[in-house]
């Protein structure tokens, strides 16, 4: 037998979903029927919904990667693939033939998760042998500022959400006179529905610490930071050995490769503050601080950390870098649109089908990134919106989804590109519910510091939830539109300036629903539990009782075979009845 | 104290001088001792000399530190986006109810358990999505809770 390779996707979502029992199980296989099989870890592919992910590959056979992997398939997966008879029902992967997911890697562009999936993130030789620290090399016998107008060529835009030119930022950096300065990669991803971040930092760590290290001789900083969410610990885990490698092999510390430029690298993990994702409250943050933002002028880049001048970064930008270094600005500039150009990745969640990790070209309309790319809406219902950006974002409506996908287009819907969280609504979701759901995150996350924003939110908070309990009155709105400007004009960072957008978005979208909610006190997507009632369909209801077994509070009455009752004043509406009904006899009303 | 003056102290000097000390100084003083204690901070304070209300100001703001006694399993519940439209809700609910927690509190009263929210785990595509320590649970329904929750029941 030909010796085979079998690589296993461990990122968190892997681990999740139980690739850890089955990484015991290959070894476990391997060793005790003496297969030629070479075992190798990878990070996420971007898959996540196929997750576990096993992929086989061997001399002169077609390399495959197989789906939700159970301990029990293992052992005729290896062998049948050993034996060229691999038989399995869900190939998302093939080479030569048609499988599931051919499509899905096939409308994707891969800049910055080019590792990702591929390499074992926690081997530095894997990453060498991927063309790693060749652009670090490169830089190195390049002067400063020919870096820099590369980068400013390239055209790249801060991928953090905000949109503004790195090459420009850079080179504000550069031109601080300081005899310190620093640069950090902000990695304190905080976007509910967002993991891009994390795929990248854990799939491939060495690619942002070789970005730093690039950015850092071309501003002449000697030392950064990188902020990670303590809730990431397996990113933080795989920076920590990416450091300490490169560092042992000189790619980092003093003397990097021989020259005269000097740099390290420190890690800070975060404490928990949303707020901590703007610059300057990150900086605070960095310094030991509450992580409370500071008025700009002056900007980081005159006077940031510790007073020195700073250059801030998001993860998928520093991921930009090398291939940029590399490929040059030309290259980066043959993908997306002439003002967006490049790539985005973008985290598909929420009710899409292939939920997970993609980049993208830039100027894709917002229909193939979830049509062609996602496969759709989960169980083909109806697609309502899409909520860009996160809690700073909006939600897009269908009428919409010709949209492209780029900084101006996305902005102008009244959304923001953000940092690439992508969650998709069905028509289950409440879009007044969600316009709630964020302004409860953001007046939770409000560090307090502005008055607008610290009662604003939480004023806005009140109504929402008002609405949604059907006590809301018509002049709510416009109560609401009034908040939302005063929020954005009296707060000073991005948190309060942009808190509102989900209730605008809404409230130009989806008026409707908010209209619908006060005056029939109904909500149309049956999601608000107040105005919710579960009521059994007589003519359909059989008898079987599985709803009254399965209610946790027994407020379901009646004898087998006979139809059903439920005890609206127990119900707490939880729907246990609704999901374990095999007729369709309860109904939402 | 819980720990000993030397444990402290271990800590301690390791971030002497050092700038930018506070934040990870804390957090390993909470890794220690499950929280951080009035009395261990009024220690801090003097050893490092940083004020006690800069000391508990940042202890206040940054929601991962806690200044009670926290349970032996920890549960976050996800409340990202994503756990949200996949009902994150019912399976907050079902938590609670199982461990017969009531309104305000998080703890239970035997202390095996304590319940938080966060704001996203980051493992969006299996919402809705728990952490028991550093176990993660996805795809969940309320159902599966007692069962999920059985495993740590010791």
């Amino acid at each position: 037998m030909e010796k085979i390779t079998a690589k296993l996707g461990l990122g968190s979502c892997g681990i999740a979903a139980g690739a850890g029992e089955v990484w015991t199980e290959l070894e476990k296989v391997i060793s005790e029927n003496k297969y030629p099989v070479e075992l190798a870890k990878t990070a996420c592919i971007g898959m996540c919904f196929e997750e576990p992910v096993l992929e086989l590959s061997g001399e002169g056979k077609a390399k495959v990667m197989l789906g939700k992997v159970e301990v029990a398939d293992v052992k005729a997966l290896l062998e049948g693939y050993l034996n060229d008879k691999l038989e399995y029902n869900n190939i998302i992967l093939h080479e030569h033939e048609p499988a599931v997911h051919n499509d899905l890697i096939g409308n994707q562009q891969r800049i910055v998760l080019r590792n990702c999936g591929i390499i074992d993130p926690e081997s530095l030789e894997a990453y060498e042998a991927a063309g790693g620290y060749q652009a670090l090399r490169k830089s190195l016998s390049m002067k400063p500022m020919d870096i820099i107008d590369e980068i400013k060529n390239s055209g790249l835009r801060g991928r953090g959400g905000a949109g503004f030119s790195t090459g420009m930022k850079w080179q504000f950096a550069y031109a601080a006179r300081s005899d310190k300065k620093y640069v950090v990669c902000n990695a304190d991803e905080g976007d509910p529905g967002a993991f891009m971040d994390r795929s990248t930092l854990e799939g491939d760590p060495h690619s942002i610490i070789e970005g730093m290290i690039i950015g850092a001789y071309a501003m002449g900083a000697d030392e950064g930071y990188l902020y990670v969410r303590a809730e990431y610990p397996m990113a933080i885990k795989h920076l920590r050995k990416a450091i300490a490698d490169a560092e042992a092999k000189g790619y980092l510390g003093k003397n990097i490769m021989g020259t005269n430029f000097s740099c390290e690298l420190h890690i800070k993990e975060g404490a928990g503050a949303f707020v901590c994702g703007e610059e300057t409250a990150l900086m605070q943050s960095i310094e030991g601080k509450r992580g409370m933002p500071t008025i700009r002028p002056p900007f980081p880049a005159e006077s940031g950390l510790w007073g020195k001048p700073t250059n801030i970064n998001n993860v998928e930008t520093w991921a930009n870098i090398t291939w940029i270094v590399i490929n040059g600005a030309a290259a980066f500039r043959k993908f997306g649109t002439e003002k967006s150009p490049g790539t985005k990745v973008f985290a598909l969640a929420g009710k899409i089908k292939n939920s997970g990790l993609i980049e993208v070209p830039m100027g894709m309309t917002l229909r193939d990134v979830i049509y062609k790319v996602g496969g759709g809406i989960k169980d083909d219902k109806k697609f309502k919106g899409v909520q860009l950006g996160g809690p700073s974002g909006g939600c897009v409506p269908a009428s919409l989804l010709d949209t492209t996908v780029d900084y101006d287009s996305i902005t102008k819907t009244g959304a923001i590109m953000g940092s690439g969280g992508m969650v998709v609504m069905d028509e289950d979701s409440c879009m007044v519910d969600i316009a709630r759901f964020f302004l409860n995150f953001t007046q939770n996350e409000s560090c307090g510091k502005c008055t607008f924003c610290r009662i604003g939110t939480r004023r806005m908070l009140e109504i929402l939830t008002r609405i949604t309990e059907g006590k809301g009155v018509m002049e709510d709105i416009e109560k609401l539109e009034q908040l939302a400007v005063k929020i954005i004009k009296g707060s000073l960072c991005g948190l309060g300036q942009t808190a509102p957008n989900p209730v605008l978005t809404t409230l130009r979208y989806f008026r409707d629903e908010y209209i619908a909610h006060i005056e029939e006190k109904r909500c149309p997507a049956h999601s608000c539990t107040t105005l919710l009632k579960y009521e059994i369909v007589p003519e359909k209801c059989v008898g079987c009782t599985a709803c009254a077994r399965k209610c946790p509070v027994q407020c379901i009455s009646g004898a087998v075979k006979q139809v059903h009752e439920i005890d609206q004043s127990k119900c707490i509406k939880c729907g246990a009845c609704y999901a374990a009904c095999k007729f369709n006899a309860i109904t939402k009303v | 104290m819980l720990s000993s003056k030397q444990e402290i102290d271990a800590i301690l000097d390791r971030f002497k001088g050092r700038h930018g000390a506070l934040i990870p100084l804390l957090q390993e003083i909470q890794s220690l001792e499950g929280y951080l204690q009035k009395d261990t901070l009024k220690y801090v304070s003097e050893q490092m000399n940083i004020s006690a209300a800069e000391i508990f100001g940042v202890a206040t703001f940054y929601s991962m530190f806690r200044l009670k006694p926290q349970g032996k399993h920890v549960i976050r519940v996800c409340k990202g986006t994503a756990c949200h439209v996949s009902g994150a809700n019912g399976i907050l609910n079902a938590i609670r109810e199982n461990l017969n927690l009531a309104e305000g509190e998080d703890t239970t009263d035997d202390a095996l358990f304590t319940v938080m929210e966060v704001a996203c785990l980051g493992c969006c595509s299996l919402a809705p999505v728990i952490m028991i320590g550093d176990q993660t649970y996805g795809k969940l329904t309320p159902e599966a809770i007692p069962g999920v929750l059985g495993k740590f029941a010791d």
